[in-house]
Protein backbone atom coordinates (compact mmCIF):
# COMPACT_ATOMS: atom_id res chain seq x y z
CA UNK A 1 0.00 0.00 0.00
CA UNK A 2 2.93 2.67 0.74
CA UNK A 3 3.91 2.27 -2.53
CA UNK A 4 0.81 3.04 -4.14
CA UNK A 5 0.14 6.76 -4.78
CA UNK A 6 -3.62 6.49 -4.90
CA UNK A 7 -4.42 6.05 -0.86
CA UNK A 8 -7.88 7.52 -1.37
CA UNK A 9 -9.01 5.58 -4.10
CA UNK A 10 -11.01 2.17 -2.92
CA UNK A 11 -12.33 -0.50 -5.45
CA UNK A 12 -15.87 -0.68 -5.20
CA UNK A 13 -16.68 -4.70 -5.65
CA UNK A 14 -17.65 -5.38 -9.42
CA UNK A 15 -20.52 -8.02 -9.13
CA UNK A 16 -19.81 -11.09 -11.04
CA UNK A 17 -22.16 -14.65 -11.28
CA UNK A 18 -24.32 -15.04 -8.29
CA UNK A 19 -25.83 -18.58 -7.93
CA UNK A 20 -26.44 -21.45 -5.56
CA UNK A 21 -25.28 -24.77 -6.24
CA UNK A 22 -28.47 -26.16 -6.38
CA UNK A 23 -31.86 -25.01 -5.09
CA UNK A 24 -30.19 -22.50 -2.54
CA UNK A 25 -32.22 -21.33 0.60
CA UNK A 26 -36.03 -20.04 0.15
CA UNK A 27 -36.37 -16.60 -0.63
CA UNK A 28 -33.02 -15.70 -1.32
CA UNK A 29 -32.30 -13.63 -4.30
CA UNK A 30 -28.66 -14.29 -5.41
CA UNK A 31 -28.20 -10.70 -6.91
CA UNK A 32 -29.12 -9.22 -4.27
CA UNK A 33 -25.95 -10.77 -2.32
CA UNK A 34 -24.18 -7.91 -3.62
CA UNK A 35 -20.84 -8.91 -0.84
CA UNK A 36 -17.98 -11.29 -2.08
CA UNK A 37 -17.53 -14.69 -0.88
CA UNK A 38 -13.98 -16.00 -0.44
CA UNK A 39 -13.40 -19.59 0.73
CA UNK A 40 -9.78 -20.46 1.75
CA UNK A 41 -9.44 -24.45 2.47
CA UNK A 42 -6.94 -26.97 3.53
CA UNK A 43 -6.14 -29.45 6.22
CA UNK A 44 -4.93 -28.49 9.81
CA UNK A 45 -1.58 -26.68 9.24
CA UNK A 46 -1.92 -25.91 5.92
CA UNK A 47 -1.61 -21.96 6.92
CA UNK A 48 -5.50 -21.52 6.44
CA UNK A 49 -5.61 -19.20 9.46
CA UNK A 50 -2.05 -17.10 8.61
CA UNK A 51 -3.33 -16.78 5.32
CA UNK A 52 -7.11 -15.36 6.29
CA UNK A 53 -5.66 -12.79 8.88
CA UNK A 54 -3.20 -11.61 6.17
CA UNK A 55 -6.16 -11.34 3.74
CA UNK A 56 -8.30 -9.22 6.73
CA UNK A 57 -5.20 -7.26 7.14
CA UNK A 58 -4.87 -6.41 3.04
CA UNK A 59 -8.65 -5.96 2.58
CA UNK A 60 -9.81 -3.93 5.48
CA UNK A 61 -6.58 -1.55 4.63
CA UNK A 62 -7.80 -1.54 1.35
CA UNK A 63 -10.74 -0.34 2.87
CA UNK A 64 -13.46 -3.35 2.54
CA UNK A 65 -15.55 -4.77 5.34
CA UNK A 66 -14.57 -8.25 6.35
CA UNK A 67 -16.31 -11.48 8.10
CA UNK A 68 -14.92 -14.18 8.88
CA UNK A 69 -16.68 -17.51 9.37
CA UNK A 70 -15.73 -21.03 9.95
CA UNK A 71 -17.02 -24.86 10.78
CA UNK A 72 -18.51 -25.57 13.83
CA UNK A 73 -18.89 -21.92 15.25
CA UNK A 74 -23.00 -21.60 14.67
CA UNK A 75 -25.04 -20.78 17.65
CA UNK A 76 -27.64 -23.17 16.97
CA UNK A 77 -25.69 -26.67 17.49
CA UNK A 78 -21.80 -25.75 17.75
CA UNK A 79 -22.09 -27.16 21.12
CA UNK A 80 -23.93 -29.99 20.74
CA UNK A 81 -21.91 -30.64 17.90
CA UNK A 82 -18.57 -30.83 19.99
CA UNK A 83 -20.18 -32.86 22.63
CA UNK A 84 -20.90 -35.50 20.45
CA UNK A 85 -17.23 -35.37 18.80
CA UNK A 86 -16.03 -35.91 22.17
CA UNK A 87 -17.66 -39.28 23.03
CA UNK A 88 -17.49 -40.21 18.96
CA UNK A 89 -20.56 -41.62 19.03
CA UNK A 90 -22.60 -40.26 16.16
CA UNK A 91 -22.43 -42.36 13.15
CA UNK A 92 -21.40 -41.05 9.93
CA UNK A 93 -24.70 -39.74 8.22
CA UNK A 94 -25.83 -38.20 11.51
CA UNK A 95 -22.38 -36.24 12.16
CA UNK A 96 -22.52 -35.48 8.53
CA UNK A 97 -26.38 -33.83 8.54
CA UNK A 98 -25.25 -32.46 12.00
CA UNK A 99 -22.39 -30.44 10.55
CA UNK A 100 -24.51 -29.44 7.28
CA UNK A 101 -27.16 -27.67 10.10
CA UNK A 102 -23.90 -26.22 11.57
CA UNK A 103 -23.00 -24.88 8.05
CA UNK A 104 -26.56 -23.57 7.29
CA UNK A 105 -27.06 -21.91 10.29
CA UNK A 106 -24.10 -19.84 9.59
CA UNK A 107 -25.02 -19.74 5.77
CA UNK A 108 -28.29 -17.72 6.67
CA UNK A 109 -27.47 -16.07 9.94
CA UNK A 110 -23.98 -14.93 8.92
CA UNK A 111 -22.84 -15.37 5.22
CA UNK A 112 -26.12 -14.29 3.78
CA UNK A 113 -26.80 -11.42 5.51
CA UNK A 114 -23.15 -9.97 5.56
CA UNK A 115 -22.72 -10.50 1.63
CA UNK A 116 -26.60 -8.50 1.30
CA UNK A 117 -24.96 -5.93 3.33
CA UNK A 118 -21.90 -5.66 0.72
CA UNK A 119 -19.16 -7.27 3.03
CA UNK A 120 -15.99 -9.54 2.10
CA UNK A 121 -16.89 -12.56 3.89
CA UNK A 122 -13.55 -14.72 4.81
CA UNK A 123 -14.40 -18.36 5.24
CA UNK A 124 -12.15 -20.67 6.89
CA UNK A 125 -13.29 -24.06 5.11
CA UNK A 126 -16.11 -24.25 3.23
CA UNK A 127 -18.66 -26.95 2.10
CA UNK A 128 -15.71 -28.61 0.65
CA UNK A 129 -13.74 -29.90 3.37
CA UNK A 130 -17.45 -31.18 4.72
CA UNK A 131 -18.47 -32.98 1.65
CA UNK A 132 -14.47 -34.24 1.54
CA UNK A 133 -14.84 -36.02 5.29
CA UNK A 134 -17.85 -37.54 4.39
CA UNK A 135 -16.89 -39.17 1.33
CA UNK A 136 -13.54 -40.62 2.72
CA UNK A 137 -16.32 -41.94 5.30
CA UNK A 138 -17.78 -44.06 2.50
CA UNK A 139 -20.97 -41.12 1.50
CA UNK A 140 -22.21 -41.19 -1.59
CA UNK A 141 -21.34 -37.65 -3.82
CA UNK A 142 -24.37 -37.40 -5.60
CA UNK A 143 -26.37 -37.48 -1.95
CA UNK A 144 -23.35 -34.96 -0.61
CA UNK A 145 -23.95 -32.62 -4.11
CA UNK A 146 -27.65 -32.70 -3.13
CA UNK A 147 -27.19 -31.55 0.55
CA UNK A 148 -25.24 -28.66 0.07
CA UNK A 149 -26.99 -27.63 -3.03
CA UNK A 150 -27.96 -24.80 -0.22
CA UNK A 151 -25.02 -23.26 -0.46
CA UNK A 152 -23.62 -20.51 -2.10
CA UNK A 153 -21.08 -20.41 -5.10
CA UNK A 154 -18.06 -18.35 -3.32
CA UNK A 155 -16.43 -15.88 -5.70
CA UNK A 156 -12.86 -17.93 -4.86
CA UNK A 157 -12.13 -20.68 -3.59
CA UNK A 158 -8.47 -21.37 -2.48
CA UNK A 159 -7.09 -24.68 -1.15
CA UNK A 160 -4.16 -25.13 0.17
CA UNK A 161 -2.40 -28.15 -0.60
CA UNK A 162 0.09 -29.49 1.38
CA UNK A 163 1.77 -32.86 1.42
CA UNK A 164 0.94 -34.83 4.26
CA UNK A 165 4.45 -35.84 6.04
CA UNK A 166 4.53 -31.89 5.90
CA UNK A 167 1.04 -31.61 7.84
CA UNK A 168 2.43 -33.69 10.63
CA UNK A 169 5.61 -31.80 10.75
CA UNK A 170 3.19 -28.83 11.18
CA UNK A 171 1.17 -30.19 13.67
CA UNK A 172 3.86 -31.53 15.46
CA UNK A 173 5.96 -28.19 15.73
CA UNK A 174 2.04 -26.58 17.08
CA UNK A 175 0.84 -28.76 18.88
CA UNK A 176 2.75 -31.64 19.79
CA UNK A 177 0.19 -33.95 19.39
CA UNK A 178 -2.16 -35.03 16.26
CA UNK A 179 -5.82 -33.99 16.52
CA UNK A 180 -7.93 -37.36 16.68
CA UNK A 181 -10.12 -36.52 13.90
CA UNK A 182 -7.97 -34.72 11.72
CA UNK A 183 -5.92 -38.15 11.87
CA UNK A 184 -9.36 -39.76 10.64
CA UNK A 185 -8.80 -42.12 13.87
CA UNK A 186 -12.69 -42.79 13.84
CA UNK A 187 -11.89 -44.45 10.33
CA UNK A 188 -9.40 -47.38 12.07
CA UNK A 189 -6.88 -47.04 9.36
CA UNK A 190 -4.53 -47.88 11.91
CA UNK A 191 -3.97 -48.15 15.57
CA UNK A 192 -0.60 -45.75 14.87
CA UNK A 193 -1.68 -42.03 15.12
CA UNK A 194 1.31 -41.35 13.00
CA UNK A 195 -0.13 -43.66 10.15
CA UNK A 196 -3.55 -42.69 10.17
CA UNK A 197 -2.85 -39.42 9.75
CA UNK A 198 -0.85 -39.95 6.99
CA UNK A 199 -3.40 -41.74 5.33
CA UNK A 200 -6.34 -40.18 5.96
CA UNK A 201 -4.63 -36.91 4.93
CA UNK A 202 -3.52 -38.06 1.74
CA UNK A 203 -7.26 -39.49 1.26
CA UNK A 204 -8.58 -36.21 2.29
CA UNK A 205 -6.31 -34.66 -0.62
CA UNK A 206 -7.80 -37.60 -3.08
CA UNK A 207 -11.54 -36.51 -2.41
CA UNK A 208 -10.80 -32.75 -2.59
CA UNK A 209 -9.15 -33.58 -6.44
CA UNK A 210 -12.32 -35.53 -7.10
CA UNK A 211 -14.15 -32.34 -5.77
CA UNK A 212 -12.64 -30.23 -8.08
CA UNK A 213 -13.48 -31.55 -10.94
CA UNK A 214 -16.84 -30.79 -9.73
CA UNK A 215 -16.66 -27.26 -8.08
CA UNK A 216 -13.32 -25.74 -10.31
CA UNK A 217 -11.64 -24.28 -7.33
CA UNK A 218 -8.06 -23.45 -6.97
CA UNK A 219 -5.34 -25.35 -5.93
CA UNK A 220 -2.65 -23.87 -4.35
CA UNK A 221 1.01 -25.38 -3.55
CA UNK A 222 0.74 -25.02 0.59
CA UNK A 223 4.45 -26.41 0.56
CA UNK A 224 5.94 -22.48 -0.20
CA UNK A 225 6.46 -19.41 2.13
CA UNK A 226 3.76 -17.81 3.72
CA UNK A 227 4.49 -14.95 2.42
CA UNK A 228 4.88 -16.45 -1.27
CA UNK A 229 1.03 -17.92 -0.58
CA UNK A 230 -0.10 -14.27 0.73
CA UNK A 231 0.78 -12.75 -2.60
CA UNK A 232 -0.64 -15.31 -5.25
CA UNK A 233 -3.84 -14.73 -3.19
CA UNK A 234 -3.90 -11.30 -3.06
CA UNK A 235 -3.59 -10.65 -6.59
CA UNK A 236 -6.37 -13.78 -6.72
CA UNK A 237 -8.36 -11.67 -4.54
CA UNK A 238 -7.85 -8.51 -6.28
CA UNK A 239 -8.92 -9.74 -9.70
CA UNK A 240 -12.43 -11.02 -8.00
CA UNK A 241 -12.89 -7.72 -6.76
CA UNK A 242 -12.45 -6.13 -10.24
CA UNK A 243 -15.24 -8.65 -11.67
CA UNK A 244 -12.82 -10.73 -13.38
CA UNK B 1 -36.26 -46.47 -2.87
CA UNK B 2 -36.63 -49.98 -1.69
CA UNK B 3 -38.48 -51.19 1.86
CA UNK B 4 -36.52 -53.29 4.14
CA UNK B 5 -37.84 -56.89 3.35
CA UNK B 6 -37.23 -56.07 -0.78
CA UNK B 7 -33.78 -55.23 0.78
CA UNK B 8 -33.35 -58.25 2.56
CA UNK B 9 -33.36 -57.27 6.07
CA UNK B 10 -34.77 -60.32 8.51
CA UNK B 11 -36.72 -57.05 10.22
CA UNK B 12 -39.67 -55.30 9.38
CA UNK B 13 -40.75 -51.51 9.94
CA UNK B 14 -44.46 -50.28 10.55
CA UNK B 15 -44.74 -46.46 10.05
CA UNK B 16 -48.10 -44.31 11.12
CA UNK B 17 -48.50 -41.20 9.93
CA UNK B 18 -51.11 -38.23 9.81
CA UNK B 19 -51.68 -34.81 11.09
CA UNK B 20 -51.47 -34.13 14.83
CA UNK B 21 -55.01 -35.09 16.52
CA UNK B 22 -55.59 -38.20 14.10
CA UNK B 23 -55.25 -40.49 16.66
CA UNK B 24 -52.15 -42.20 15.35
CA UNK B 25 -50.20 -42.48 18.32
CA UNK B 26 -52.77 -44.49 20.15
CA UNK B 27 -53.05 -46.37 17.22
CA UNK B 28 -49.40 -47.48 17.28
CA UNK B 29 -49.31 -47.87 21.11
CA UNK B 30 -52.03 -50.45 20.60
CA UNK B 31 -50.50 -52.27 17.99
CA UNK B 32 -47.31 -52.36 20.29
CA UNK B 33 -49.53 -53.70 23.16
CA UNK B 34 -50.86 -56.34 20.82
CA UNK B 35 -47.88 -57.74 19.00
CA UNK B 36 -45.84 -57.68 22.71
CA UNK B 37 -48.31 -59.61 24.06
CA UNK B 38 -47.93 -62.11 20.86
CA UNK B 39 -44.20 -62.34 21.83
CA UNK B 40 -43.10 -60.64 19.34
CA UNK B 41 -40.12 -58.82 19.46
CA UNK B 42 -41.05 -55.09 18.75
CA UNK B 43 -39.45 -52.06 19.06
CA UNK B 44 -40.88 -48.14 19.10
CA UNK B 45 -39.61 -44.99 17.93
CA UNK B 46 -40.88 -41.69 17.88
CA UNK B 47 -40.36 -38.87 15.77
CA UNK B 48 -37.74 -36.17 17.34
CA UNK B 49 -36.04 -38.36 20.34
CA UNK B 50 -32.53 -38.31 19.35
CA UNK B 51 -31.08 -37.67 23.48
CA UNK B 52 -28.06 -36.61 21.35
CA UNK B 53 -30.24 -34.05 18.90
CA UNK B 54 -32.56 -32.57 21.28
CA UNK B 55 -30.36 -30.08 22.96
CA UNK B 56 -30.11 -28.14 19.91
CA UNK B 57 -33.07 -28.92 18.68
CA UNK B 58 -35.19 -27.23 21.82
CA UNK B 59 -32.63 -24.39 22.10
CA UNK B 60 -33.18 -23.91 18.49
CA UNK B 61 -36.92 -24.28 19.03
CA UNK B 62 -37.41 -22.27 22.44
CA UNK B 63 -35.47 -19.24 21.05
CA UNK B 64 -37.21 -19.47 17.62
CA UNK B 65 -33.41 -19.58 15.21
CA UNK B 66 -34.81 -22.32 12.93
CA UNK B 67 -35.49 -21.48 9.22
CA UNK B 68 -36.88 -23.54 7.12
CA UNK B 69 -33.56 -24.62 5.64
CA UNK B 70 -32.11 -25.69 9.73
CA UNK B 71 -35.44 -26.79 10.40
CA UNK B 72 -35.03 -29.62 8.11
CA UNK B 73 -31.41 -30.39 8.86
CA UNK B 74 -31.93 -30.58 12.26
CA UNK B 75 -34.81 -33.35 11.96
CA UNK B 76 -33.04 -34.99 9.45
CA UNK B 77 -29.68 -34.83 11.66
CA UNK B 78 -32.36 -36.56 14.50
CA UNK B 79 -34.03 -39.42 12.56
CA UNK B 80 -30.56 -40.27 10.83
CA UNK B 81 -29.31 -40.91 14.46
CA UNK B 82 -31.85 -42.97 15.57
CA UNK B 83 -32.10 -44.54 12.24
CA UNK B 84 -28.08 -45.78 12.12
CA UNK B 85 -27.98 -46.11 15.65
CA UNK B 86 -31.01 -48.21 16.44
CA UNK B 87 -33.50 -48.78 13.61
CA UNK B 88 -30.81 -50.07 11.44
CA UNK B 89 -29.05 -52.34 14.21
CA UNK B 90 -32.77 -53.45 15.26
CA UNK B 91 -34.50 -54.65 11.81
CA UNK B 92 -30.95 -56.40 11.11
CA UNK B 93 -31.48 -58.34 14.38
CA UNK B 94 -34.87 -59.14 12.92
CA UNK B 95 -37.40 -57.03 14.94
CA UNK B 96 -40.17 -55.40 14.30
CA UNK B 97 -40.11 -51.32 14.25
CA UNK B 98 -42.68 -49.20 14.96
CA UNK B 99 -42.26 -45.54 13.91
CA UNK B 100 -44.78 -42.99 15.54
CA UNK B 101 -43.95 -40.59 11.69
CA UNK B 102 -41.32 -41.90 9.78
CA UNK B 103 -39.79 -39.36 6.63
CA UNK B 104 -42.86 -38.88 4.78
CA UNK B 105 -43.53 -36.63 8.06
CA UNK B 106 -40.51 -34.31 7.38
CA UNK B 107 -41.31 -34.48 2.92
CA UNK B 108 -44.36 -33.14 4.17
CA UNK B 109 -43.58 -30.41 6.49
CA UNK B 110 -40.37 -29.22 5.20
CA UNK B 111 -42.11 -28.62 1.72
CA UNK B 112 -45.37 -27.31 3.64
CA UNK B 113 -42.38 -24.44 4.80
CA UNK B 114 -40.89 -23.65 1.64
CA UNK B 115 -37.86 -26.33 1.10
CA UNK B 116 -37.60 -27.69 -2.33
CA UNK B 117 -39.26 -31.21 -2.33
CA UNK B 118 -36.39 -32.72 -3.89
CA UNK B 119 -33.74 -31.45 -1.54
CA UNK B 120 -35.58 -32.47 1.13
CA UNK B 121 -36.35 -36.25 -0.49
CA UNK B 122 -32.70 -36.75 -1.61
CA UNK B 123 -31.61 -35.94 1.82
CA UNK B 124 -33.38 -38.85 3.56
CA UNK B 125 -32.67 -41.30 0.66
CA UNK B 126 -30.73 -43.07 3.00
CA UNK B 127 -33.29 -44.20 4.34
CA UNK B 128 -35.42 -47.69 3.04
CA UNK B 129 -38.70 -47.50 3.03
CA UNK B 130 -41.07 -48.38 5.72
CA UNK B 131 -42.92 -52.31 4.75
CA UNK B 132 -45.86 -50.68 5.90
CA UNK B 133 -47.24 -47.46 5.97
CA UNK B 134 -50.46 -46.27 7.86
CA UNK B 135 -52.00 -43.11 6.58
CA UNK B 136 -54.65 -41.41 9.67
CA UNK B 137 -57.00 -39.39 7.59
CA UNK B 138 -59.40 -37.59 9.52
CA UNK B 139 -61.35 -34.67 8.51
CA UNK B 140 -59.25 -32.08 9.38
CA UNK B 141 -61.89 -29.75 11.46
CA UNK B 142 -62.12 -33.28 13.88
CA UNK B 143 -58.36 -33.38 13.84
CA UNK B 144 -58.01 -29.21 14.51
CA UNK B 145 -60.29 -30.20 17.42
CA UNK B 146 -58.71 -32.76 18.99
CA UNK B 147 -55.73 -30.57 19.57
CA UNK B 148 -57.30 -27.30 19.74
CA UNK B 149 -60.30 -27.90 22.08
CA UNK B 150 -58.94 -27.44 25.41
CA UNK B 151 -56.97 -24.54 23.80
CA UNK B 152 -53.57 -25.39 24.51
CA UNK B 153 -50.52 -23.10 24.28
CA UNK B 154 -49.25 -23.78 20.95
CA UNK B 155 -45.50 -23.30 20.42
CA UNK B 156 -44.38 -21.30 17.61
CA UNK B 157 -43.22 -23.94 15.44
CA UNK B 158 -45.76 -26.07 15.62
CA UNK B 159 -48.27 -23.90 14.84
CA UNK B 160 -45.92 -23.33 11.94
CA UNK B 161 -45.75 -19.70 13.03
CA UNK B 162 -42.88 -19.17 11.15
CA UNK B 163 -44.34 -19.16 8.02
CA UNK B 164 -46.17 -15.97 8.75
CA UNK B 165 -49.76 -17.66 7.87
CA UNK B 166 -51.44 -15.56 10.27
CA UNK B 167 -50.91 -13.61 13.37
CA UNK B 168 -52.88 -15.97 15.65
CA UNK B 169 -51.57 -19.33 16.58
CA UNK B 170 -54.45 -20.76 16.28
CA UNK B 171 -55.40 -19.64 12.78
CA UNK B 172 -51.82 -20.41 12.17
CA UNK B 173 -52.26 -23.76 12.91
CA UNK B 174 -55.30 -24.76 11.00
CA UNK B 175 -53.79 -23.22 7.85
CA UNK B 176 -50.78 -25.46 8.11
CA UNK B 177 -52.40 -28.67 9.07
CA UNK B 178 -54.31 -28.15 6.05
CA UNK B 179 -51.25 -27.56 3.81
CA UNK B 180 -49.61 -30.63 5.13
CA UNK B 181 -52.67 -32.77 4.73
CA UNK B 182 -52.57 -31.65 1.55
CA UNK B 183 -49.10 -32.78 1.33
CA UNK B 184 -49.73 -36.29 2.97
CA UNK B 185 -52.77 -37.12 0.22
CA UNK B 186 -50.29 -36.12 -2.82
CA UNK B 187 -47.80 -38.58 -1.84
CA UNK B 188 -50.78 -41.11 -0.56
CA UNK B 189 -50.37 -43.61 -3.84
CA UNK B 190 -46.96 -42.89 -4.71
CA UNK B 191 -45.31 -44.79 -1.17
CA UNK B 192 -48.62 -47.09 -1.01
CA UNK B 193 -50.33 -45.45 1.92
CA UNK B 194 -52.81 -47.49 3.45
CA UNK B 195 -55.06 -45.09 4.12
CA UNK B 196 -57.40 -45.49 7.54
CA UNK B 197 -60.80 -43.83 8.39
CA UNK B 198 -59.57 -42.17 11.23
CA UNK B 199 -63.14 -41.03 12.12
CA UNK B 200 -64.12 -44.21 12.95
CA UNK B 201 -63.62 -45.41 16.48
CA UNK B 202 -60.86 -46.72 18.43
CA UNK B 203 -61.47 -50.27 18.86
CA UNK B 204 -62.78 -50.62 14.90
CA UNK B 205 -59.41 -48.97 13.40
CA UNK B 206 -57.43 -51.01 15.97
CA UNK B 207 -58.93 -53.85 14.29
CA UNK B 208 -58.30 -53.24 11.05
CA UNK B 209 -54.50 -52.25 11.65
CA UNK B 210 -53.78 -55.55 13.50
CA UNK B 211 -55.54 -57.56 10.65
CA UNK B 212 -53.97 -56.05 8.19
CA UNK B 213 -50.39 -56.58 10.04
CA UNK B 214 -51.17 -60.26 10.40
CA UNK B 215 -52.45 -60.44 6.60
CA UNK B 216 -48.82 -58.45 5.36
CA UNK B 217 -46.18 -59.71 7.82
CA UNK B 218 -45.54 -62.93 8.91
CA UNK B 219 -45.39 -62.44 12.90
CA UNK B 220 -44.51 -66.36 13.54
CA UNK B 221 -41.57 -65.87 12.25
CA UNK B 222 -40.55 -62.39 14.44
CA UNK B 223 -41.35 -64.47 17.59
CA UNK B 224 -38.93 -64.63 20.31
CA UNK B 225 -38.31 -68.46 21.16
CA UNK B 226 -39.52 -68.25 24.44
CA UNK B 227 -42.18 -65.98 26.33
CA UNK B 228 -40.79 -63.07 28.02
CA UNK B 229 -39.72 -63.32 31.44
CA UNK B 230 -41.57 -62.27 33.93
CA UNK B 231 -40.30 -59.66 36.78
CA UNK B 232 -39.35 -60.90 40.21
CA UNK B 233 -42.45 -60.62 42.60
CA UNK B 234 -42.51 -58.35 45.11
CA UNK B 235 -41.81 -60.65 47.85
CA UNK B 236 -38.78 -62.22 46.49
CA UNK B 237 -36.93 -59.00 46.39
CA UNK B 238 -38.09 -58.13 49.81
CA UNK B 239 -36.57 -61.39 50.89
CA UNK B 240 -33.42 -60.62 49.50
CA UNK B 241 -33.08 -57.50 51.03
CA UNK B 242 -33.64 -59.34 54.06
CA UNK B 243 -30.91 -61.65 53.73
CA UNK B 244 -28.60 -58.50 53.40
CA UNK B 245 -29.68 -57.31 56.59
CA UNK B 246 -27.98 -60.41 58.30
CA UNK B 247 -24.50 -60.87 57.05
CA UNK B 248 -24.53 -63.67 59.58
CA UNK B 249 -26.83 -65.93 57.36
Amino acid sequence: MKKNNHHNHIVVPRPGRRRFYGHGIPGVLPKELVGKLIVVEGADGSGRSTQIAALVESLETSGHATVQVGLKRSTLVSEELERAQEGNILSRTTLGLFYATDFADQLENIILPALKAGFIVLADRYIYTLMARDMVRGMDEAWLKNLYGIALEPDAVFYLEVEAEELVQRNLAKNATLDYWESGMDLGLSRDVFDSFVQYQTAMQAAFRQLQKTYGFTIVNGNRSVVAITGELRKKIGAVLEGK
Amino acid sequence: MKTFAELDFPGRLIAVEGLDGSGKSTQIYLLKRWLEAEGVRVYFSEWNSSELVKSATSKGKKRELLTPTTFSLIHATDFADRYERHLLPLLRAGYIVLCDRYIFTAFARDVVRGCPPAWVRGMYNFAALPDLTFFFKADLEVSLNRILDGRPKLKFFEAGMDLRLSPDPYESFRIFQGRILEQYLAMSTEFNFVVMDANQRVEAQQGVVRQLVSERIDLSRFKRESPLPLPPPMRQKAGLLDLDDDPAE
